[in-house]
């Protein structure tokens, strides 16, 4: 009994037993589903333990979007409790996790897979290549970040969540103030899943070095290529830093160490500038990515090039460097003294330069050009007036004098959701709806979208921008309640309806995905929006080989060129494509590290032995198998490619 | 086009609100350290206004000008790569508003981290603040008493507040006096900070410390040095000791509301500085540091 006393849940509460129970019968409907219908074996072979780029993409797509509801339920929930005063929908304890796992999942669950799933999808597309580098580790760096999110999913109803904030400070996040299992979870989901981060850096960084088209100089790379560049150099710069602090972290929880605790010397700002130093530079693995997007979408919605291409790029390149040293300014208030936060607060602002360019950079390729305002364009055009307010406020909180004001206040709050939403979320959006007829071969209903992104826009603004005016009277972030005589009640109620609006615009994506799926027209051919880069020059959806003839390429808009320079893509004739072999070991791998994780954060010992060996043992496996891949012959590309409408030119 | 009205209207109705009917505790100072960050709060406001409506009116002239729906079908955009006069003004400009708020955040940073401005020659009020779950314990050496939840201070004197934590960091913020700092258990952080109008202000802990912060704050009460030396002396006359066992039991997580003794925990519990710092691990003289050690351990004993 003893045993199995540690795995409940210390804070019970109605809503997490029910969530218990949709768990269990939602795993039981599929589970029956996929035998009923003898899917298993598709699932498996197709899906489970492929190596395409493309359907790795895919599965990381689906996660993040249904990560996105997880989270936003969490948002939701938030938002009712401080929607009045002394609201009583959630207590301390429930709040407190909530907040914290929305956090977590935003961050780790829902915006990296959406980056990485995107960046999967297109950048090999976008250089002409058939995969990635090293596509089995490929589907590993999928299978471990899935392996993490679905650890810490079960953590509210197996054990209890984390609830010392996203960003888990000792030494609140210690056993002394922690004791549930709860930051254990935080530790190890975040580990595992940050692995498959950090692989997922190098495998990119190998791809985009060593397999570009002939002629694609690194200068004349898409910018969604370029920025995929940058932000996997800086993954794999900043992940390092994480892994070593998460390790630390479960060192002191666990084995009693203290390098955060205080006392025996430990030193709690520690974790803290040990989370930052990998945070800050997170944040911008997080917008590059949205910035090559809205780079690709406003250049082909303006059908014009892109305006100041080599300094688009330099500002990159300057913001990751930039984004290493300014992770003090999270802390301006810890006391470090006038000449440190000068420092860190002049670091900080020289951001704004770089990305100033970006912005105006993005006005011009608009300037004399013929905007249609399709979804994935309006979503474009509402992020550079409500990123640059995201922005400027950024600018205000690195001010370190006044940041002493806005520091842990709702005005931070506002900030980061005005980066983050009209920065990344809609980056995400857009991007999936402009790439969507790529991956699926038809469009996503307009009409719906639109609706959908009105909601969004206009629910962002109500339930963000008073969260500027609460901050700086006064209101704390995290907290659970607050009383009438703060006057604080109106503008919640009014954030709580611009969530309603926000949710409703979620809920209509959700629909539109649906509705498209039954009723939108299959023959958009293989260029709908009229694109410029070199993913639009194969079919829709793609074949699993990409392009039958390896492109050649001699701008960054390969497609423009061949449209109206008649540049010739496809030289030379189809011949056998070398492909990578399905392997069932990365999926295994993960569930063996799911078991590992699972059982350290429970300190079940024998099992974490067991699973430990049993993971090296595949690792020896893998390194002794002998796998050289498989050819497809020419005849059956010639086959595939009229399959799809012809061969390209 | 909408969103364009929508975003204006929204941002006209915020800069009412910031300027109109109540202050902003922030915007409303009491004192010359929050007078400082509220001036440069309105600057960068002002700034950023500037900034963003110019992108705002960039933005609104070339969607109405360029868009599909206005132009010839044969319309061809032409290819422009860059030109080096206008990419010098999108650098320039930034360049200059950067330079001008750093010099803005450098000065008044230097402010706020010192002495308030015309204080300088008193002999400041010392008190020691510390957090415990969920409490604030302010110590009055050189008064010898000791508030929970509350502080008197005295107008128009410098007073300096000693930070530090018994459990999770913490973060000291009177919004109307100064900016927050951090409270931690390993060492002590300091604000100078001045009251220039007697009153009742909010103060709280701004850093998330667990299930009972939401409730984590106290009253500031600014009053003349007069008044101030009568509600020491009725602390003194009416108020029970803090002894050590009465202190243990405070430091147990939970809220108490307002309470006042004599004497100060210091004395039987000191501050993390000087020699009873988390990381006064570095003397050069062993015998000393022996000294220290055996201190510690004759502490722990009392517990």
């Amino acid at each position: 009994m003893e045993f199995f006393e540690r795995f409940a849940i210390p804070h019970p509460d109605p809503m997490i037993y029910a969530s218990m129970v949709a768990i269990v019968l939602v795993s039981i409907a599929i589970v029956a589903g996929l035998t009923y219908f003898k899917k298993w074996g598709y699932l498996w072979d197709e899906w489970l333990t492929t190596t395409d780029h493309k359907r790795i993409g895919i599965m990381y797509l689906i996660s993040a979007l249904i990560m996105l509801f997880r989270g936003g339920a969490d948002a939701v929930m938030m938002r009712v409790q401080l929607s009045s005063p002394e609201m009583e929908f959630l207590n301390a304890q429930h709040y407190n996790e909530v907040f914290t796992t929305h956090g977590v999942v935003m961050i780790f669950f829902m915006a990296m897979p959406f980056v990485i799933g995107l960046m999967n999808y297109i950048v090999p597309l976008q250089i002409g290549a058939r995969d990635v580098a090293f596509p089995r580790l490929n589907a590993l760096s999928f299978w471990l970040f899935f392996a993490g999110a679905m650890l810490f999913n079960i953590s509210f109803v197996i054990g209890g969540s984390p609830d010392a904030g996203w960003t888990n400070y000792f030494p609140l996040a210690s056993n002394e103030f922690s004791q549930s299992v709860g930051v254990n979870y935080y530790m190890w989901a975040l580990q595992i899943s940050g692995i498959g981060t950090l692989m997922t850096g190098i495998n990119f960084i190998v791809t985009i070095f060593r397999m570009r088209a002939p002629g694609m100089k690194l200068m004349k790379m898409p910018l969604f290529t370029w920025s995929a560049l940058i932000t996997n150099v800086i993954i794999v710069f900043a992940f390092p830093v994480l892994t070593v602090a998460l390790l630390m972290g479960t060192f002191d929880r666990q084995f009693g160490t203290s390098f955060f605790a205080t006392g025996n010397g430990g030193m709690d700002m520690y974790w803290a500038n040990l989370f930052w130093v990998w945070g800050h530079p997170e944040v911008y693995i997080l917008i590059l990515p949205a910035f090559g997007i809205y780079s690709e979408i406003i250049s082909t919605f303006s059908e014009r090039n892109l305006y100041g291409y080599k300094s688009m790029v330099a500002s990159m390149v300057l913001i990751s460097l930039l984004s290493f040293f300014v992770w003090v300014h999270h802390f301006f208030t810890m006391g470090q003294g006038a000449l440190t936060n000068s420092i860190f607060s002049i670091t900080t602002m020289a951001i704004a330069i770089p990305t100033g360019i970006k912005i105006f950079n993005w006005l011009l390729t608009m300037w004399k050009g013929k905007i249609r305002f399709t979804v994935p364009m309006l979503y474009s055009v509402a992020f550079i007036p409500l990123f640059t307010v995201g922005g400027v406020t950024g600018v205000m909180l690195a001010m370190a004098s006044a940041d002493y004001q806005y520091h842990n206040t709702m005005f931070l709050v506002a900030h980061f959701h005005n980066t983050i939403i009209p920065g990344v979320v809609y980056a995400m959006l857009a991007g999936l709806t402009y790439w969507w007829p790529k991956m699926f071969g038809f469009i996503l209903n307009e009409r719906i979208g639109k609706w959908a992104f009105w909601f969004n826009v206009v629910g962002f603004v109500l339930a963000f921008f008073p969260m500027y005016i609460t901050g700086l009277d006064g209101q704390a972030r995290r907290m659970y309640t607050y009383s009438e005589s703060t006057g604080f009640g109106p503008l919640n109620m009014l954030s709580f309806a611009g969530a309603g609006l926000m949710a409703i615009a979620f809920i209509l994506i959700a629909y539109n995905i649906f509705y498209s799926i039954k009723n939108s027209p299959r023959n958009v051919g293989d260029d709908p929006w009229n694109a410029r880069s070199l993913e639009w020059a194969t079919h829709n959806p793609v074949p699993e080989y990409n392009f039958a003839i390896t492109p050649e390429v001699n701008s960054s808009q390969a497609l423009w060129d061949h449209k109206k320079k008649s540049h010739t893509l496809f030289k030379g004739k189809i011949d056998k494509i070398h492909m990578p072999n399905n392997s069932g070991i990365p999926i295994i791998m993960a569930g063996i590290l799911f078991v590992f994780g699972f059982s350290f954060v429970f300190s079940i010992w024998p099992a974490v032995i067991i699973a430990a060996i049993a993971f090296f043992s595949c690792m020896l496996y893998s390194s002794f198998e002998n796998d050289h891949g498989r050819y497809i012959s020419a005849e059956e590309v010639k086959e595939t490619e009229e399959k799809f409408g012809g061969a390209k030119k | 086009m909408k969103l364009k009205w929508t975003l204006l209207t929204f941002i006209f109705t915020i800069a009412t609100v910031l300027t109109g009917c109540e202050p902003l505790l922030v915007l409303d100072p009491k004192g010359p350290q929050a007078q400082t960050t509220a001036d440069v709060i309105w600057i960068s406001i002002y700034t950023m206004a500037f900034i963003v409506i110019t992108v705002l009116v960039l933005l609104i002239i070339i969607l109405v000008k360029y868009r599909a729906s206005k132009q010839d079908d044969d319309y061809e955009p032409p290819h422009i790569e860059g030109n080096p006069i206008v990419e010098g003004i999108i650098v320039g400009i930034p360049i200059l508003i950067v330079i001008f708020l750093s010099i803005v955040s450098v000065v008044s940073t230097y402010q706020v981290e010192t002495v308030p401005e015309g204080y300088e020659d008193q002999e400041p009020l010392v008190i020691y603040a510390s957090s415990s779950n969920w409490k604030w314990h302010f110590s009055y050496p050189e008064e010898d008493i000791e508030t929970v939840n509350y502080v008197f201070i005295p107008t128009d004197r410098a007073v300096e507040f000693k930070l530090y934590s018994h459990g999770p960091i913490t973060s000291f913020w009177i919004p109307q006096l100064a900016g927050q700092k951090y409270a931690m258990a390993d060492m002590v952080t300091t604000i100078n900070l001045a009251a220039e109008s007697a009153g009742e202000f909010m103060g709280r802990n701004a850093n998330f410390s667990g299930e009972g912060f939401a409730e984590n704050t106290f009253n500031v009460i600014a009053m003349p040095q007069d008044e101030f030396d009568s509600w020491v002396e009725d602390i003194h006359a009416t108020a029970d000791p803090l002894t050590e066992d009465v202190f243990d039991e405070l430091l147990e997580p939970g809220h108490l509301g307002q309470l006042a003794f004599t004497g100060t925990h210091l004395e039987f519990s000191p501050a993390p500085e000087g020699e009873h710092g988390g990381h006064n691990h570095g003397s050069s003289d062993d015998t000393e540091n022996s000294e220290d050690d055996d201190h510690d351990e004759s502490e722990h004993d009392h517990h």
